[in-house]
């Protein structure tokens, strides 16, 4: 590795300090992207800043009104040290496929987030439920929703010098409730064909009032189809709701075809999940007000 | 790989051994265990953690050791391999495995051991879904995986019944 600096900031301005004085620097948080990078040649980091020692970056808060998480918090710790799962069951069953329980003992949201892959699983689970990250730099803090942070395969918005602190999920009503599916050849320790989040508000007779669908591994990046969303709202989720959610999902995705799937069986996969994660996110709701 | 001069000074405790240790500031913690401490129960496969071979606990999270620089353990608690058994006397898993013959070339066992072991003390009684989901990271080419299952829960069962008594 030619990683020839190794430093462990514990606080935010330093670790902006490190990033921001002309060494070739990368962010440390969980390292199951960049540790591989650096042994396969594709990373090539000068100096390592491993962001865990920093307060801001692995907390989990619940408050009134969101659910923080920090960015380098690991998946292990979201899915069994944190409330986060009993509000969002979805973006937990998206944070519980990625990887081994090894890598889920390292492996974080905002690294899921950052690596900006098409086919990461937390990322349609993240835009489904509305997330914001918060980010910090030079310039100051500002948010920005998840659905603009990944600007194409491998490449975030994040600009010189800034740094992905956490992801703020507003809180769920109880009339709401989210859903994540993806396909894989496998059932463990694989890469989507094609992922869905989803995330529902119904009122009290079950008409649907808010919705979000996202969709992954369909597009060079995960993508907010606005126009599934709006098929549904208003609807009481009925077959030909149903179905044009499902049209504007395929209408949206523009796959590659790899040795995953074909172009064509990706877009049709991806409308099934739509489907599916839709009826998944009503039976969470209407199973917890029963 | 070249070799930086700036070597870094790491405190951790390893296996419940206050241990200090020089190393580059990109090398790994698996590396660090077999060449630098003469661990060499943690083995290494593929080095991008796919395989878990390398299977250690960092403050008692399951992690690879080949994705896990070794400056990060700075102040923090690693067990590896060698701290499973207590002196002579074999860990449960480690005593079921050979029981239930779930090993054969052994690459992968100290991986399987550290793993199951994890994976008893945070489900003790873990379905055989959950323990084959749980190890669905550590890959072993010899056994077909049925006989270190089988271990794992037996293991997990003679634990309880251990447990209760």
């Amino acid at each position: 590795m030619s990683i020839q600096e190794f430093v462990a900031p514990d606080s935010l301005s330093e670790a902006k300090g490190f990033l921001s004085d002309g060494a070739a620097a990368s962010v440390l948080a969980g390292g199951t992207d960049l540790l591989v990078g650096v042994r396969l040649g594709t990373r090539n980091p000068e100096r390592v800043v491993d962001l865990k020692k920093i307060p801001e970056l692995t907390a989990i808060n619940i408050d009134a009104e969101a659910v923080h998480i920090g960015a380098a918090a690991s998946a292990f710790s979201i899915l069994h040290d944190s409330d986060v799962p009993s509000f969002f069951p979805g973006f937990a069953e998206a944070l519980d496929l990625i990887g081994s329980t090894q890598i889920q003992g390292r492996c974080s949201a905002g690294g899921n987030l950052c690596n900006a892959s098409p086919a990461a699983d937390s990322i349609p689970a993240l835009i489904a439920n509305g997330a914001q990250c918060l980010i910090t730099g030079p310039g100051g803090d500002h948010q920005m929703p998840v659905e603009d942070f990944v600007v194409g395969p491998s490449k975030n918005a994040l600009k010189e010098g800034e740094l992905l602190v956490s992801l703020i999920l507003p809180r769920p009503s109880s009339q709401t409730a989210d859903a994540y599916l993806r396909l894989t050849p496998r059932t463990e320790m694989d890469i989507a064909v094609a992922g869905v989040g989803v995330s529902l508000t119904l009122d009290g007779d079950g008409t649907c009032t808010a919705a979000r669908v996202s969709i992954g591994a369909v597009a060079p990046t995960a993508l907010l189809v606005e126009a599934a969303g709006a098929a549904l709202v208003g609807t009481q989720l009925d077959a030909a709701a149903i179905e044009a959610a499902v049209a504007a999902a395929r209408q949206s995705a523009c796959p590659i075809s790899d040795k995953r799937g074909t172009s064509e069986y990706r877009t049709h996969v991806v409308g099934v999940l739509v489907a599916r994660a839709i009826a998944q996110a009503r039976r969470r709701i209407v199973e917890a007000v029963s | 790989m070249n070799k930086p001069l700036n070597k870094m000074a790491v405190q951790a405790t390893i296996n419940g051994e206050p241990t200090a240790f020089l190393c580059s500031p990109g090398q790994v913690l698996a590396d660090v265990l077999r060449d630098e401490l003469e661990l060499i129960g943690t083995k290494i496969g593929c080095n991008t953690g796919d395989c878990g071979a390398c299977s250690v606990l960092v403050n008692d999270r399951l992690v690879c050791a080949c994705l896990v620089l070794a400056a990060e353990v700075e102040g923090q608690a690693v067990q590896t391999i060698e701290g499973i058994a207590e002196g002579g006397v074999l860990h449960p898993v480690q005593q079921k495995l050979l029981e239930h013959a779930g090993l054969q070339c052994g690459i992968c066992t100290p991986g399987v051991v550290v793993a199951a072991k994890a994976l008893i003390e945070h489900n003790p009684n873990p379905t055989e879904e959950q323990a084959r989901y749980w190890l669905a990271g550590n890959l072993c080419r010899c056994t077909g995986y049925d006989k270190i299952i089988r271990a794992v829960l037996d293991a997990a069962q003679q634990m309880r019944q251990e447990a209760a008594v």
